[in-house]
């Protein structure tokens, strides 16, 4: 790929890149790393590494979908390497229930269309706390399949494990979601 | 919790041991399946008679079920919570480090 218009060795192609693909590939950073400096030093690392190996980009995929996926293992490195939270049980925020195996379940009211419920800006801020405060093995996983949008056998492949315990963790990440949004159907104080 | 609601809990979990029939403990293995459309026909029907004799579940479910649609939905634009733009000084250090590192190896 050295005779091409489209060099990718070629700073222009790079700007480019950057220009029309960096705002959302910011986002995905940041919403990984919670953290400015963090989502800026993985974004700045994913394109130096796709503008050095861009001769593995092979064309199967769209050239922002292969990107992507450069800015999420840049910023599985990062967590990987930072370990902050140190925290990684869900204590008192997964199911109850009681020795005959019944559940024990709050009463609450969801009568609002979706589309209602997120334009309150409370609620939109609850929900991305929420999903903050999750330890990160549950908190990654539900990013990249549910907001990220990766099929479980992807996340299972980025995360370098298998599928049984990707779904073991989103299924605990959304159940312990529920548990810290319930304040936002109960009516109670979030 | 009322005596009533008491009684009712055990006669569910009474019902739970009979054939064909879960526990709200067993139900919820099959949450996860059931939304990825992964249920065996067999367990579908199984989980959905659960379903009909156990409100604690059906609002469970329900509230798990916007959980996950309100994190599908919420860094949508126009209302996410992260913004999404592209600091001009941060265009400029990504370019600026490619030229000081042309060569970076694998
Ligand atoms: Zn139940």
């Amino acid at each position: 790929m050295d005779d091409t218009e489209n060099n990718p060795r070629d700073s222009t192609a790079l700007e480019q890149a950057i220009r029309e693909h960096g705002p959302a590939m910011l986002a995905v950073a940041r919403r990984l790393l919670r953290n400015e400096e963090d989502a800026r030093e993985c974004v700045q690392d994913a394109y130096l590494r796709a503008f050095t190996k861009s001769d593995q980009f092979d064309g199967r995929s769209t050239f922002r979908t292969w990107l992507h996926r450069i800015v999420v293992n840049s910023a599985l490195g990062l967590l990987r390497k930072r370990k902050r939270s140190a925290v990684q049980t869900l204590d008192g925020l997964l199911p109850e229930f009681d020795a005959n195996g019944c559940r024990i379940e709050p009463m609450w009211q969801i009568d609002e269309p979706l589309e209602k419920v997120l334009e309150n800006r409370l609620v939109r801020d609850t929900v991305h706390q929420s999903i903050d405060k999750l330890p990160d093995i549950y908190r990654i996983v539900l990013l990249l399949r549910d907001i990220e949008g990766y099929s479980t056998e992807e996340v299972a492949q980025l995360l370098d494990t298998n599928v049984a315990v990707v779904k073991t963790r989103l299924h605990r990440a959304r159940a312990a979601l529920k548990r810290l949004l319930e304040p936002l159907w109960t009516g109670g104080e979030i | 919790m009322n005596p009533d609601r008491g009684v009712l809990r055990k006669l569910k979990g009474l019902l739970g041991k009979m054939p064909m029939m879960l526990t709200c403990q067993e139900f919820e293995d099959f949450v996860l399946d059931y939304f990825e459309g992964t249920l065996t026909a067999k367990e579908n029907a199984i989980f959905k008679m659960h379903l009909l004799v156990c409100t604690d579940c059906k609002r469970y479910l329900a509230a798990y079920k916007r959980s996950v649609e309100l994190g599908q939905n919420l860094f949508k634009e126009p209302n996410s919570p992260v913004p999404d733009d592209m600091p001009e000084d941060l265009v400029q250090a990504i370019l600026a480090a490619k030229e000081s590192e042309p060569e970076l190896g694998p």
